[in-house]
């Protein structure tokens, strides 16, 4: 059996490396999903950080088994955030498309990156 | 009066945030008078004038403020402000110690000449320009006055939101190109930074500096492991925003892009990285921080060392002053950072007191090359000969006074600071490497700054028939950069306090037992160290 712990992190793993992967692309678009994807990938990570509890109250009630209720307070925040600065990046590059007349993170198009297209 | 001043005291932390809070949302009520006043109409230039009388009330205010606290601060008493009255280390604390009184006072003193220059006509050039300033200075203060560390990281976000807005305040192709650069750089960082955040929460149970302190100290085995991982995923952060080597690359190109007023500005933003450092390496994981002590050490001095050095290379090569002075910056947070990483507290003074120095001439200089620039015709900044300026010796002095300060020429405060710098590093084993780089780097800095200084003043051309001769710099921004420039010479005059100050600053800092009792008080002890087990 593979335990809950493995298996979050395995699928972190993978979200964080694709998100990586974008995030190195040329395009504007690719970037901003990386950008989302590593975004998701670190709130999860922020999550798993206060420990998995399975069949643990979210908040206190009697003396029962909590689950630490800090990190879920943290994610709320990093979200929030994540999501004013997604819309700005978003903008961004689409004036930046509009002033430079490519949505290439340069402002133009390189050799290197024509193939990329 | 008396009554009022101990009020003030009593919140002075957190007012020193909402300060620039309300200004700015008064500001947002104004309108938007930027954009519009251009167009000449009468209510937008009423509109301009309001919000230009409102920032400067509020910038010199809060230089008041500041100037108090620091006052207050160096008395050696460590103010604690629980937010909401919350115990620490459960709510969030704001403390106000010699070093946090510093750096707030710093970024007031930049604050207001730039703030001050800006109205002199860059504040019509874009859209909200005193707004976002404020919530700048909102985010600046608030980082360098939180206790906490996932607070920390909300006024990054905060300070780091403004400017990316201010960095494209004129916009045009190359600002929304490096825009582009530095919003995507940045969201990454943030994301590291909640990663290290994240893990350090993960084996101590706590986001209060001073709990965490107290808890790293108590880390063995993997435990610690996991906590010198974190440290250094933090440097990573950290070192970004202070542009270390390898990750300065998008600086130059940066500030070189930004308006002048805002570059100028942007000069306290390195510095965010470097307090960010000390409090993360010098103290949470200082030498007496058990097995996780000095996590950093290996790295920092290197690192600064080898930044300097390229700093002082691309500086250089460097064929225009906006670049040119932008990888000073980098080579000045180097040698700062040299003094951080030897980890005592003689070189840490040492190395506050040449950041003093360096935000201030970096920012003077930024401001001036504008004024430069604006006289040289289509030549701008540009490090080729061009038409001779019409204010020599006005222009001329502050490039002397800039360029010897940033060099580090006797009597000037970059001397004073480097010498600090190099005497604090007597008998320790970098010692060599020290003298050697930062006697270097300083020899390099002149020779790249008499070049342009040759080129600026005596390489003329002969201006074209159509070029107008009369008129300079208009007094509003001349007045400005003037004031950069003295408070770098008055830095020198008032050394011999500055550095009492910033010895009982580092001093302070090691205080560990202090900063427990002012911080958790009682409770210190109460809660049980963090396992993550039920």
């Amino acid at each position: 059996m593979i335990s809950m712990e493995a298996l979050m992190a395995l699928g972190l793993g993978v979200v964080t490396a694709t998100g990586v992967y974008l995030l190195l692309r040329g395009r504007t678009f690719p970037v901003v999903l990386g950008l989302t994807l590593i975004g998701y990938a670190v709130n999860v990570f922020i999550f798993l950080m206060g420990r998995l509890w399975s069949n643990a109250n979210a908040i206190l009630i009697d003396d029962g088994v909590v689950a630490d209720p800090l990190p879920q307070a943290l994610v709320l925040t990093a979200i929030v955030i994540g999501f004013a600065t997604t819309g700005f990046v978003i903008e961004l590059a689409l004036r930046s498309r509009h002033e430079n007349g490519s949505d290439h993170v340069d402002g133009h198009l390189t050799d290197n990156s024509k193939a990329d297209v | 009066m008396n009554s009022l001043f101990d009020f003030w005291w009593q919140h002075a932390p957190v007012l020193s945030v909402l300060l620039p809070f309300f200004t700015a949302v008064l500001l947002l009520a104004v309108g938007d008078a930027g954009g519009m006043a251009a167009q000449g109409g009468a209510h937008d230039v009423g509109r301009l004038r309001w919000s230009r009388r409102l920032a400067m009330a509020s910038v010199v205010l809060g230089l008041i403020m500041a100037g108090a606290m620091v006052w207050k601060a160096s008395l050696g008493e460590l103010m604690v402000y629980r937010l909401g009255d919350w115990p620490a280390p459960f709510g969030i604390v704001l403390v106000i110690d010699r070093l946090s009184g510093l750096m707030v006072l710093l970024t007031y003193l930049v604050a207001v000449p730039v703030a001050w220059y800006a109205t002199g006509g860059w504040d019509a050039r874009g859209r909200y320009f005193h707004a976002l300033f404020q919530f700048q200075l909102m985010g600046l203060c608030g980082a360098f006055l939180t206790g906490d560390m996932f607070n920390l990281f909300v006024f990054f976000e905060i300070l780091l939101i403004a400017s990316y807005v201010l960095l494209l305040h004129g916009q045009g192709k190359e600002r929304f190109r490096m825009g582009v650069h530095y919003v995507v750089l940045n969201l990454s960082a943030s994301a590291l930074f909640l990663i290290g955040l994240a893990m350090l929460y993960s084996v101590t149970g706590t986001l209060n500096m001073t709990d965490m302190a107290v808890r790293v100290a108590q880390l063995s085995g993997d435990s610690a492991l996991l906590a010198k991982a974190a440290a250094l995923v933090l440097l990573v952060v950290f070192g970004l925003k202070a542009a270390l080597v390898p990750l300065y690359f998008w600086l130059p190109g940066t500030y070189a892009a930004a308006s002048a007023p805002v570059a100028a500005l942007f000069a306290i933003m390195t510095k965010v990285g470097v307090y960010s450092i000390i409090r993360t390496h010098w103290v949470i994981f200082g030498a007496d921080a058990g097995e996780a002590s000095l996590a950093a050490a290996d790295w920092l001095l290197p690192l600064a060392l080898t930044t300097s050095v390229l700093g002082v290379l691309g500086a250089l090569a460097a064929r225009s002053m906006n670049r040119m002075v932008a990888y000073l910056t980098v080579s000045s947070v180097g040698t700062i950072m040299a003094g951080v990483g030897m980890f005592t507290p003689d070189t840490l003074s040492a190395a506050l007191y040449y950041a003093l120095h360096s935000t201030i001439v970096v920012a003077g200089l930024f401001l001036l090359i504008e004024l430069l620039a604006a006289q040289r015709g289509d030549a701008g900044d540009a490090l080729k000969p061009a038409q001779a300026v019409r204010e020599p010796i006005l222009l001329g002095l502050m490039m002397l006074f800039g360029a010897a300060s940033a060099a580090g020429l006797p009597p000037l405060p970059g001397f004073i600071g480097k010498l600090m710098i190099l005497q604090s590093s007597h008998g320790l084993v970098a010692q060599p490497w020290v003298w050697a780089v930062v006697l270097l780097v300083g020899f390099l800095s002149m020779v790249g700054l008499a070049r342009a200084g040759a080129i600026l003043f005596w390489h003329v051309q002969p201006a074209p028939s159509s070029y107008d001769a009369s008129g300079g710099s208009s007094l509003k921004l001349m007045s400005a950069t003037w004031a950069c420039m003295a408070m770098t010479l008055a830095l020198a005059v008032v050394a011999s306090p500055v550095k009492q100050y910033t010895d009982d600053a580092a001093a302070q800092l090691t205080d560990r037992a202090a900063y427990q009792r002012a911080v958790l008080g009682d409770l210190g002890n109460s809660t049980r160290p963090y396992t993550g087990e039920r």
